[in-house]
């Protein structure tokens, strides 16, 4: 048998996506809601696939409930199975949230959540029933990271109220790991001023051991301080394609007057200044002694180990936002990031990595939306990189091209310690650049017969 | 800790039963359909064909439908072949709204000319996944008329997640096998020959087992599916008996084999000395005008006890009066992980599988020891609270288990799908003790909460 994969591309199939399936992303999102559990309405495999998936990365419990769909229930509507399982979860978990989300199975019988969710109240008139957030997930449609997006625009929309405007500041920071969620945290502490983050998954994804047993993991966002987001003084949302009316700080901007400040992912040092900047505007302080140093060990860092790649080639993945953003960083430490390439389609990636690398075209910078793993591969063989950057997906590649993998983002799947990867900041950005140049030292140092012990 | 608290959920009471002295005899409720909201461990339908297929290493498997089913399942099972790896690659129609609205069909037979075309595979299969049921494509159709004009065989598999439970996916998988079964040449195969059936070659399973057999002079027609191929498939009707492990799954394959080629079939399992030397013996007994074989069998289940014994003797020593919890796919492996866990000194303080049948649960009831709890289609939950009740040292179990365990403080070995380490065969009992001596003795628990939290 040959394997004809240089001849010719097949275009019509998906081979080896570079995406997940948007229910998914919803998942995650609900996980970092405070007494939240996730409940997928569709078949069974949907919640157990998924669990499986984000368990091989987060190594931690990740309940998802099901309303389990049978032959009955595809032809006469879920309904009886959606109600039923928010009762036995409600009894099981004692949630105070449940997060409802639903699949490309009930989206297609046309199934009408909300009305259930609200002739289920009805049916139950219960004051404790705890509250239920809808996002409409079909798999579709979008990717992961749009779930993921439905379901944080989502819960704003089910607990925020409007009123006197508070001196607080929400930040919706995306899909990022559970130790970027805890630096965000800590820099938030920092300036003092009360923050709401949404969603919070750096406990309830990466959190401690467990001496009894917990039905919902500790942490996560408060529904409280959801509730205030909608009188916070502004929003910063993190995500350069993420449009207005598909965001939450997007819906509180316009349900509440919240003003909606976006920015890509502070990764990099000019995307982290404008982070800082923005934070130092809205706090009315200065950015603490403590991000300064960071800053001036950062720059020294980028000086101490410019030399090691300047000019390397890399081959940027994952979802479009993180592509956006790692390669504004590259574009900083002299990088090339010749290939940025998403699974996702938003229809913007071009222009916003435009407005962050205006000269990407005279450095024959690509940016290729809608892409797999197979596509990925034959422009790997034309563009000949030095590295691969992006999730653990990228390995089979990796290994048949014999190019170093870079791993970032989601999912980590062979390797240990993925969520508590650092990205963002000038912390993240400092330990992307160590492993970047250490990447390459490693490969030259492996390359020389010399064995050289000085590099 | 107070576990009595966490309650069993209506509906599931009768999956739950304690053996206790004097005990009411009841039959354990099985091959229910999961309860809506009660977070399953099991999966679809879907699951349980891919599963099944996945290892045939000369064909590609496309999943129809949108982009989840693929994505989760690509690269998924440790079964690795010696040849081709066609199997590992995931193929996907990724379909989107506007094919959920006109129907998938043309893309699926687009998709399928150009993979064939460019991956020269010597057959494909085709999974419907959720809303092909729903859509109404006629996969059968497509399938037909591309093997017309590929000439390979196409082979629809009909596993919509909805339509049942991963047992019919288990149905639905045995009978595309049977279509290919009977279309090969049987010319020289040998009287005295086999094909393994429920063997997935996970890190090389199906190898040991069949150098075992072969050992013995034994002819192995086919493996199905580990290391699977599709001419040794279409020719199995030549081969005199079925050898069937995972009974769950491929039970239905033998018996369509015995009703249409007259070819009976032994239930086996491979795992603990036991057993595997039970296995042996089986075989050879069906040939009893060959007495050889017997004669070969005992030399080798002699010669690799021997190998195995000193070791196993170290790690009995560490590991008696241990307590292990069991919970995994089908009730037959349980069978045999109660018996090679009593080999190491251990006992078993709960039994359970996603997928046991009321004969299986019997048997387990008979085998197990007085307070052992047994469980059909448990859930996270239950599965806490038995362990913690019950003060299990270790949990054995898959990927969804792995944290519950370990967040609780207790050793884990996996024995699903994705393990990387041999678990089948003498030499595969000798990993499996090393593994739970390995994690049930390691030092890191002291520091786990339940068991003081040293400081």
């Amino acid at each position: 048998m040959t394997t004809n994969a240089s001849a010719m591309t097949a275009k019509t199939a998906t081979q080896n996506a570079c995406k997940l399936c948007t229910p998914l992303g919803a998942c995650l999102a609900f996980r970092g809601i405070e007494s939240c559990v996730p409940f997928l309405h569709g078949s069974q495999g949907c919640a157990t696939y998924i669990r499986r998936y984000l368990i091989s990365h987060y190594k931690e419990p990740i309940d998802i409930a099901s309303s389990n769909f049978n032959e009955e229930t595809a032809v006469f509507g879920g309904s009886h199975n959606l109600q039923l399982g928010l009762k036995n979860v409600t009894q099981q978990y004692k949630p105070q949230v449940i997060g409802i989300a639903t699949t490309c199975l009930s989206e297609t019988i046309g199934d009408d959540v909300p009305m259930i969710l609200k002739d289920y109240k009805a049916i139950m008139n219960d004051p404790n029933l705890p509250t239920m957030i809808f996002a409409s997930t079909p798999s579709y449609s979008g990717s992961h990271i749009d779930g993921f997006h439905t379901a944080v625009r989502s819960a704003v929309q089910t607990f925020a109220t409007g009123g006197t405007k508070k001196n607080m500041l929400n930040l919706f920071s995306g899909m990022i790991s559970p130790a970027d969620i805890r630096y965000l945290k800590e820099i938030l502490k920092e300036f003092g001023m009360p923050f709401m983050l949404l969603p919070d998954y750096s406990q309830t994804l990466d959190g401690g051991p467990w001496g009894e047993y917990h039905r919902i993991p500790p942490g996560g966002t408060p529904t409280s301080a959801i509730a205030d987001s909608g009188s916070a003084a502004a929003s910063i949302e993190f995500g350069s394609t993420l449009e207005a009316k598909k965001s939450a700080a997007g819906y509180l901007e316009a349900e509440f007057g919240v003003p909606r400040h976006q920015l890509p992912l502070p990764i990099g040092i000019k995307a982290t200044d404008r982070f800082f900047a923005l934070l130092e505007e809205l706090t009315e302080k200065p950015m603490p002694e403590k991000y300064e140093d960071e800053r001036r060990r950062l720059v020294d860092a980028y000086a101490d180990g410019h030399k090691y790649i300047f000019g390397r080639k890399a081959i940027l993945y994952g979802e479009e936002d993180l592509v956006i953003s790692m390669a504004a960083f590259l574009r900083e430490i002299g990088v090339v990031p010749v290939l940025c390439a998403s699974g996702g389609k938003s229809g913007q990636m071009k222009q916003r990595m435009l407005e962050l690398i205006p000269d990407m075209d005279e450095q024959g910078i690509e940016a290729r939306e809608g892409v797999d793993f197979v596509d990925i591969e034959h422009e790997a063989e034309r563009l000949k990189p030095d590295m691969l950057i992006g999730n653990s997906k990228g390995f089979t590649m990796s290994k048949k091209h014999e190019l170093p993998l870079i791993r970032i983002g989601f999912p980590i799947h062979d390797r240990f310690g993925g969520q508590r990867l650092h990205h963002l900041g000038y912390r993240g950005t400092q330990e992307l650049f160590d492993r970047i140049v250490n990447t390459v030292i490693e490969e030259r140092q492996k390359s020389s017969p010399i064995g050289y012990t000085y590099m | 800790m107070d576990t009595q608290k966490i309650s069993l959920l209506e509906g599931r009471e009768k999956q739950v039963y304690e053996k206790t002295a004097g005990g009411v005899e009841v039959d354990i409720a099985c091959d229910k359909t999961s309860l809506s909201g009660s977070v399953s461990q099991r999966a679809c339908v879907f699951c349980g064909s891919r599963v099944v297929l996945y290892p045939v290493a000369d064909a590609i498997h496309i999943v129809h439908g949108p982009i989840g089913c693929a994505a989760y399942t690509w690269d998924i099972r440790g079964a690795v072949s010696s040849g081709p790896e066609l199997h590992r690659l995931s193929f996907s129609t990724d379909l989107q709204e506007m094919d959920v609205i006109y129907g998938g069909e043309k893309k699926l037979y687009k998709s399928l000319i150009e993979l064939i075309d460019q991956y020269q595979p010597n057959a494909a299969f085709i999974y419907s996944t959720c809303i092909i049921g729903l859509i109404g494509d006629d996969i059968d159709a497509v399938c037909k008329k591309v093997a017309k004009e590929k000439g390979i065989p196409v082979l629809p598999v009909h596993s919509e997640g909805f339509k049942g439970t991963k047992k019919d996916g288990y149905k639905a998988a045995c009978m595309a096998l049977m279509k290919l079964i009977g279309q090969g040449s049987t010319e020289g195969i040998s009287k005295y020959s086999i094909n393994i059936l429920g063997e997935f070659n996970l890190a090389g399973e199906a190898w040991i087992i069949r150098e075992y057999y072969e050992k013995m002079g034994i002819e192995v027609v086919a493996t199905m599916t580990g290391d699977g191929r599709i001419d040794d498939i279409r020719r199995s009707h030549g081969a005199s008996l079925n050898v069937v492990q995972c009974s769950g799954s491929m039970t239905t394959l033998a018996k369509e084999m015995e009703e249409k080629y007259g070819i009976p079939y032994i239930r086996v399992s491979y795992f603990g000395f036991e057993d595997m030397s039970k296995s042996l013996y089986d075989v050879a007994q069906h040939f009893p005008d060959k007495p050889e074989l017997m004669e070969k069998a005992k030399e080798i289940v002699r010669d690799e006890i021997r190998k195995y014994y000193p070791e196993m003797q170290k790690f009995k020593a560490a590991l008696t009066g241990k307590k292990a919890a069991i919970y995994v796919g089908g009730a037959f492996k349980t069978f045999s992980l109660i018996k090679a866990l009593r080999t190491i000194g251990m006992s078993v303080v709960l039994a359970g599988s996603q997928t046991g049948n009321k004969q299986d649960y019997k048997n387990l009831k008979e085998m197990c020891d007085e307070g052992t709890v047994i469980v059909d289609d448990s859930n996270p939950v239950e599965l806490s609270k038995f362990v913690l009740e019950k003060e299990a040292d270790l949990l054995i179990g898959g990927v969804k288990e792995r944290p519950i365990a370990f967040k609780l403080g207790v050793g884990f070995c996996d024995h699903n799908h994705e393990r990387k380490i041999p678990l089948a065969g003498f030499i595969g009992m000798y990993y499996f003790a090393k593994e739970v001596y390995e994690s049930v003795m390691s030092p890191v628990w002291q520091f786990a909460p339940r068991k003081g939290g040293a400081k």
